[in-house]
């Protein structure tokens, strides 16, 4: 069993490490992705015109960057499996378990969600005003959000990628997913916001690691059956 | 005759539920008034609907563990008769909700539960139709129906514990704790939510026959 592991651990490292060298070769994904996020923070900071900062706006500006990161996370996570070739995916079914696969993927855009999240975080403070007064349990909600979008996002993709037309379903199949996920970290991130107590989180805090764990679980339940086909 | 029994009892227990539902005392309470009645008929589908949809993802389990044309239709007629009570419930509730709460939709947890609970099943029937392979549709939409039921039940049972809810008995036990249904109500009540749940399954039973007997006749043309 232990020996299993130790594989199973090599294989995921091994993953990981051979993704973060393909995005450094081909940086057009990862800056895409920056001037993704910098361009959507722009267009809101035109449209919404929130920088005059009153007291009232708070909801919205907050409920504003977790769509930003809700559709940063959808376009950055969606080309996780559908990049691949035909031929590499092979490959990879020969060489390594789909247990591995599954986690290696979920590590990676959990780091790339984390780089994503924490600049779209700096770049919209910086462009709309920052209202956030506990900033430590602000970034903590940035963290779990991260883990949550990167964990669900990525097994949806596995399974928009197998279908026809996948960047449609990508959509369909994850926002329903992801709801309940966010309309927590709205809330929570809303109690940094305005300083509450941190005691005051600890509900959403909690159910957000339950709900990652189980997504978790499932997903390395279920990808093997997936990654069959 | 005697395999059909529930079926008998079925129709028996829906006619003493509209009947009953309909003319039976009920008791007099402010702003609900004779509205109450729709409790017969509003709860019993969410009751249903998540029963069904517990058989669609059973049959999701077992079609991955054993692939067969049988479990995948099941499944899939399950969550269509799921979707049919999800809709049948929401439209109930906000019938309800617009003579009780003063609108149709007030932004109810429950209500917005409801609905993406509706949208994750939509996009599943999506998923499916995007396949043209049978095999390889029917297993990925095993797949997504079980990662969907998955992120749902934190959904339907922990969100509403968790913010205030027009819905009785929020804030701890979303049911009906023991004050609100009185013995009048409990005794129309609970034949209802299993005659309409016999009912779903019934529905399911006659479409998922019907659904693979047209497949075997595709397969000899």
């Amino acid at each position: 069993m232990r020996k299993i592991n130790a594989v199973l651990l090599k294989e995921i490292l091994y993953l990981i490490q051979k993704d973060l060298v393909l995005e450094w070769r081909q940086k057009y994904a990862f800056n895409g992705m920056l001037l993704y996020v910098g361009s959507t923070v722009f267009v809101c900071y035109l449209s919404f015109g929130l920088r005059q900062f009153s007291d009232d706006s708070g909801p919205i500006w907050n409920a504003l960057l977790w769509i930003i990161l809700l559709f940063t996370s959808v376009n950055a996570i969606a080309k996780s499996f559908m990049q691949e070739n035909r031929g590499r995916l092979l490959y990879f079914y020969s060489i390594v378990s789909p247990q591995g696969i599954i986690l290696a993927k979920i590590v990676y855009n959990t780091l790339l969600m984390l780089l994503l999240a924490f600049i779209c975080f700096v770049f919209y403070a910086f462009v709309l005003g920052n209202p956030v007064q506990d900033i430590p349990m602000f970034l903590l909600s940035l963290l779990l959000g991260a883990i949550g979008f990167s964990t669900s996002l990525t097994m949806i993709s596995a399974i928009a990628s197998k279908a026809a037309n996948s960047s449609t379903l990508m959509a369909i199949l994850s926002f329903p997913v992801i709801v309940p996920m966010l309309l927590m970290l709205i809330k929570m991130s809303k109690n940094a916001m305005d300083g509450l107590d941190r005691g005051a989180s600890l509900d959403e805090l909690l159910t957000l690691l339950a709900i990652n764990m189980i997504v978790i679980t499932v997903s390395y339940i279920l990808f093997p059956y997936l990654w069959r086909s | 005759m005697m395999k059909n029994w529930w079926k008998i009892l079925t129709v028996l227990l829906l006619i003493f539920t509209v009947v009953a539902g309909v003319l039976s005392e009920v008791p007099r309470l402010a702003i609900l008034n004779e509205t109450i009645r729709n409790l017969y008929f509003h709860v019993p589908m969410w009751f249903g609907m998540i029963l069904i949809l517990l058989i669609s993802v059973i049959y999701s389990i077992k079609y991955l563990r054993n692939p067969t044309i049988k479990n995948d239709v099941i499944a899939y007629e399950a969550a269509k008769v799921g979707i049919l009570f999800g809709v049948l419930g929401i439209v109930t509730g906000m019938e309800w909700a617009k003579f009780t709460w003063g609108e149709y939709w007030s932004n109810d947890p429950k209500q917005n539960a409801s609905a993406i609970g509706l949208l994750i099943y939509f996009a599943y029937v999506v998923l499916r139709s995007s396949f043209a392979e049978q095999q390889q549709r029917a297993r990925i939409s095993a797949v997504y129906n079980i990662f969907a039921f998955a992120a749902l039940i934190p959904l339907l049972f922990i969100l509403p514990r968790l913010t205030d809810s027009l819905h009785p008995g929020n804030g701890g036990n979303p049911g009906f704790n023991t004050y609100d249904l009185d013995s009048r109500l409990r005794m129309v009540f609970y034949p209802a939510v299993l005659g309409w749940t016999m009912l779903g399954i019934w529905i399911v039973n006659v479409r998922s026959r019907f659904e693979l007997l047209r497949q075997r006749l595709y397969e000899t043309v």
